[in-house]
């Protein structure tokens, strides 16, 4: 069933700025560059913005700081922090409050300089109480768990974990603005440095700099736009946990919710989908979210991405910027798998191009595997 | 972490600070609801599984398995490998831990552990020790 929402907003301009390093910049700075190249590519400027989504790292309120630093008063303003997805569902609320009238020019926007600044994961929020004392060492150790426990119940290997990091890899070869293209090889990520068993530190996403942005309007308006318009057809959000500890089932994550919901928001089914845009914190996300979205059966991902099946030239394009674990990795990652969804659709990919994408998925993940959130986009030839 | 590492408190009636005192006695301590009858863990002022507020406390069997496992791998002269693990016990609950006494390598999923009173972080914890077969 769709919702009321579908095709009611749409994506009329994306950016980004700071990819890798961003030597001399603080998070905000990257933000803003971020902010002012999506606009640029909208044809519109900061003072038109009276809607901002925005949640960074850096402080307990990030978007009045955002604000603030922008110079702009907005009337609408969403901080919502599910973590990595937060950018996803920003999608839902931005679409609900231009569609109510609460604003006319959504910004979503986020910036980071972890790499330059720390050269490792900066997490405002501290360990459960009842988890510190043990260690973890956040978030490797959660998904390393989550990865053990695939690998017991579906006879996973970590030979198909490693081959979705090549095929991440592989499409970063092709992608100017990636981070990492150097060659990658299965024997390259199982012989890396193990971080945390079974997860080797090529089985991670980078650490880099980096920031997005994303502008919606109400889709009666999208047309008056330089860039074609990316539409929302549907996005949903499930949340399941805060602790890995409490994580129910380590082999499902809410992501089969999300994704039910949001497939049928947007009236469309896996098998429909040209491009899939996944938040690979690491390669055993990959896995849990092509099970959990319908892609494959349960249990059955690890024979799915295996030899290159969701690399160039595969069965399925699976992130094909090169992901977070080859292109960018900023800390939160969601907000670049809807930029490169987008992209896709309009046909302006930095990498490989797919050729005439009218429907792509990009899909959101937060804290350890607990927020998940899943958005449907489509080209003008689906509304 | 502040509000662990703190003195037990005579009068604790947090659910909170029932645990954590029971702990400084040596003893292990699980909520339970009077409504269902389920456990929970962490402690709480409502049942999550029915949402009742009549908690009473019950001493673990500390007969757990392990959920899931894993390694996290550091250099020697920053303490050296470690496990971190999430038992789930005979009474339904999960909770965070390690596996002591045994190489942290060695560790399996479903392997059956005892829990017992050790020191995590300077601080009484619940640590698990591999069944003796
Ligand atoms: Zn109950």
């Amino acid at each position: 069933m769709t919702t009321k929402l579908r095709g009611k907003s749409a994506i009329v301009g994306t950016g980004h700025a700071g990819f890798g390093e961003a030597h001399g910049l603080t998070a905000y700075d990257v933000m803003a560059q971020s902010a002012l190249a999506a606009l640029g590519d909208a044809g519109l400027k900061l003072s038109d913005v009276d809607g901002l989504f925005c949640t960074m790292m850096e402080d307990s309120m990030p978007a009045l700081m955002a604000a603030e630093y922008l110079g702009i008063q907005p009337r609408f303003i969403d901080g919502t922090m599910t973590g990595g997805s937060s950018f996803v569902n920003y999608l839902t609320s931005a679409t609900m409050a231009l569609e109510g009238g609460l604003c006319d020019v959504a910004l979503i926007v986020y910036g980071s300089n972890q790499r330059t600044a720390s050269g490792r994961l900066v997490t405002a929020s501290r360990p459960p109480a009842y988890e510190a004392p043990y260690n973890p060492r956040y978030p490797i150790s959660a998904y390393a768990m989550a990865a053990a426990r695939h690998m017991h119940e579906f006879g996973t290997t970590r030979e198909q974990l490693a081959d979705v990091a090549v095929a991440a890899r592989a499409w970063a070869q092709h992608n100017p603005e990636a981070f990492e293209r150097g060659p990658l090889s299965r024997e390259d990520v199982l012989g890396a440095r193990m971080v945390g068993d079974p997860l080797t530190v090529r089985d991670c996403c980078l650490v880099t700099d980096g920031g997005g942005a994303i502008v919606m309007v109400r889709a009666d308006r999208a047309r008056d736009f330089p860039k074609a318009p990316v539409y929302v057809l549907g996005s949903a959000a499930e949340s399941s946990h805060r602790q890995i500890s409490q994580m129910k089932d380590f082999t499902v994550t809410a992501a089969r919710e999300s994704g039910a919901r949001a497939f049928a928001a947007a009236g469309v089914s896996p098998s429909d989908i040209q491009a899939v845009e996944l938040y690979d914190a690491f390669t055993i996300n990959t896995i849990l979210f092509l099970e959990d979205l319908g892609f494959c059966a349960k249990g059955e991902g690890g024979a799915f991405v295996e030899g290159g099946r969701i690399a160039p030239g595969g069965v399925l394009p699976v992130n094909t910027n090169g992901g977070g674990l080859s292109c960018v990795h900023p800390g939160m990652y969601g907000i670049f798998t809807v930029i490169e969804a987008a992209r896709q659709i309009r046909g302006d990919a930095p990498g490989i191009q797919l050729k005439d994408v009218d429907l792509a998925l990009a899909h959101g993940n937060g804290g350890v595997l607990s927020s998940q959130v899943t958005a449907i986009l489509g080209s003008q030839n689906t509304l | 972490m502040d509000h662990l590492r703190r003195m037990p408190v005579p009068d604790a009636t947090g659910p909170d600070q029932i645990f954590q005192r029971a702990l400084t006695n040596g003893e292990i301590v699980l909520p339970r609801c009077d409504d269902c009858g389920a456990y929970h863990f962490f402690p709480r002022v409502l049942c999550p599984h029915c949402h009742g507020t009549a908690i009473s406390w019950h001493p673990a069997s500390g007969k757990g398995r392990v959920h899931t496992t894993t390694v996290v791998r550091q250099k020697p002269e920053r303490g050296g490998d470690y496990n971190v693990c999430v038992v789930e016990l005979e009474e339904g609950v999960r909770m965070m831990s390690r596996v002591e006494g045994i190489a942290p390598g060695d560790i399996v999923i479903d392997m059956a552990v005892t829990a017992f009173v050790g020191e995590a972080e300077g601080q009484p914890a619940v640590l698990f020790k591999p069944v003796e077969v």
